[in-house]
């Protein structure tokens, strides 16, 4: 399991290095938090099929997240929902490949970009498919500052009160938001108690740990309750400047530093 | 016009299973009937008006054709950002609708007067924006939206409006409807501003034209063009903002006509609220002749 999701995360995050400096656009950091989850989504968990994207048996995927949509569209180049010379039109005039996610690019379900929008639709969503007696699931990543958001808190309630038992939420906890740590603009602690209290299931990971990772997402639970996964993770996660540090929220790498960079994804 | 909306509704779902209703916690005395007979295409998501609008996409996603109901300001303003970017830029089948438009609340304060959000709203791609004159077009529009491809914003008034329309009448998408055929000044009206124009011109002896416009996004600039050969003078009424609301679109509608070299610009005088809020308490009736929407003979 965790080779095929290793394979195709190094891959990607060498791709997302080169878009991002080959658009000088922002959010490596938020992009490699979250791309060991990813990664294992899209090899081991998700149900999907390239040849046929709308298929109704598919996962439903919805990505909040679409600020740090360069690694998720580089696994969907991983994957075959795209090929890699689309892919390098990333931010180019005229491209869907906009740097918030689009969903005119296949396999998205959801343009994103505003936070706090995704897990309202995510919801309708398995909604839906409860009612309809569907055997798919609905996936939703949030990242961390997104949570201040108060519609996140509208849908987390209305997704315990209908007992969504087929909707898993993921959390890239990687402690950092758009202008300071988490803790010190709005902390979200007890994060894993405030799920817990709205009556969520909850698996408090390490979010780079790939078999954590799948067995969370294939946790099994006696009750009717949603799952959410509090994926603690490392903005910038695999390159030794990136990590932890602010400014790669906007940053894009210079010449030396992308091949240092890539440097030590390959060498990982 | 609320309660021939739900009828219509219960009407669109008796032969459509994917119609689905969506409430944000408010239709007391109104939607019961539809949440008794169509359980399995109903939902009170509570008062979390941005989490409905995104909760009606996702079911819509789904292939349900899904209406949101509130009154006033909370299922638009509150929620403005799904509108734009979940509902309309995935051009969903998400039909909004609120009860209560313009001062149908008067009494409530201004929390309820629902006056600017046609403006708002129309500049939205992908959105029709409509606003029934009665209870019949009400009505139609409800069964208009339960077919169509892509979203929109329907403004019904509250309870009881007198019908102005004749059962007669068949409402087409995008299209107003000519109601007296006078001889002097067009009146053009849209929304619940409908009885009122009605009324004025009987009292003055039906000298004067009146069309409803229920569509107010798209405009109907077939019914223009002719209007404005017909009239030397015409005139809006409506209970919203003068800013960027059915008189705009309609002034709009003319200069683009008389830009394709079709019409030369007409005399048009705009009735809309003067860019105020009323901060008092007051009927409807009392605070459209407070904030000047009247036509004189």
């Amino acid at each position: 399991m965790s080779e095929k999701s290793q394979s195709i995360v190094k891959k990607a995050k060498v791709n997302c290095l080169k878009l991002v400096k080959q658009a000088n656009s922002s959010h490596i950091g938020g992009a490699f938090s979250i791309a060991d989850v990813l990664a294992v989504l899209y090899a081991d968990v998700l149900t999907f099929d390239t040849n046929d994207i709308l298929s109704k048996n598919r996962d439903r995927f919805f990505y909040s997240k679409g600020h740090a949509c360069s690694i998720l569209y580089a696994i969907l180049a991983e994957v075959g929902f795209i090929d890699h010379e689309e892919l390098f039109t990333f931010s180019q005039n005229g491209s869907y490949f906009t740097t918030h996610i689009n969903h005119n690019i296949p396999g998205i379900e959801l343009s994103t970009g505003s936070l706090g929008h995704a897990m309202s639709v995510a919801c309708g969503a398995a909604y839906a498919g409860k009612i309809g007696q569907q055997n798919w699931k609905t996936y939703c990543i949030v990242s961390d500052g997104e949570l201040d958001e108060g519609s996140n808190w509208e849908a987390i309630m209305f997704a315990a009160h209908h007992q969504l038992k087929n909707f898993v939420l993921i959390v890239d906890y990687n402690k950092i938001q758009s202008f300071g740590n988490v803790k010190d603009v709005i902390n979200l602690e007890p994060l894993r108690a405030k799920f817990e209290a709205f009556n969520f299931n909850v698996c408090d990971i390490d979010g780079h740990d790939h078999d954590a990772v799948f067995y969370s997402l294939s946790a099994t639970f006696d009750n009717k309750k949603p799952l959410v996964i509090i994926a603690n993770t490392i903005k910038g996660k695999g390159v030794d400047f990136m990590e932890h540090e602010l400014k790669w929220h906007y940053k894009s790498p210079n010449g030396i530093e992308l091949a240092n960079a890539i440097n030590q994804i390959e060498e990982a | 016009m609320r309660t021939a909306f739900i009828q219509q509704l219960m009407a669109e779902a008796e032969k459509n299973e994917n119609i689905f209703l969506i409430v944000g916690d408010l239709g007391f005395s109104v939607v019961e009937p539809f949440a008794e007979k169509f359980p399995k295409q109903f939902l009170n998501a509570g008062i979390a008006e941005q989490n409905m609008t995104g909760v009606a996409c996702g079911l819509a996603k789904e292939g349900y054709t899904v209406f949101t109901y509130s009154i006033g300001n909370f299922p638009t303003l509150r929620c403005m950002e799904q509108i734009r970017y979940d509902v309309c830029y995935h051009n969903l089948n998400v039909h909004v609708v609120a009860v209560g438009g313009g001062y149908a609340y008067g009494p409530l304060g201004v929390s309820h007067h629902t006056t600017e959000e046609i403006g708002m709203l129309r500049t939205i791609p992908n959105l029709t924006v409509c606003a029934p004159g009665d209870s019949i077009e009400a009505r139609q529009i409800t069964s208009l939206a339960a077919q169509m491809q892509g979203p929109s914003y329907i403004r019904l008034g509250k309870a009881g409006e007198a019908i102005v329309n004749t059962s007669a009448v068949s409402i087409n998408y995008g299209k107003g409807i000519q109601i007296v055929d006078g001889e002097e000044t067009a009146i053009l009206s849209t929304g619940a501003m409908l009885k009122y124009a009605y009324d004025f011109i009987k009292q003055n002896g039906l000298k004067n034209s009146l069309y409803s416009f229920p569509f107010i996004k798209p405009i109907d600039k077939d019914l223009l063009q002719g209007i404005a050969k017909k009239y030397n003078k015409i005139i809006t009424i409506e209970e919203h903002q003068l800013s960027a609301g059915f008189g705009s679109a309609i002034l709009e509608g003319f200069n683009d006509l008389c830009e394709d070299g079709v019409i030369t610009m007409p005399q048009l005088k705009r009735i809309a609220i003067p860019d105020i809020f009323i901060s008092y308490a007051g009927t409807q009736e009392y605070l459209r002749e407070k904030a000047g929407l009247v036509l004189s003979p």
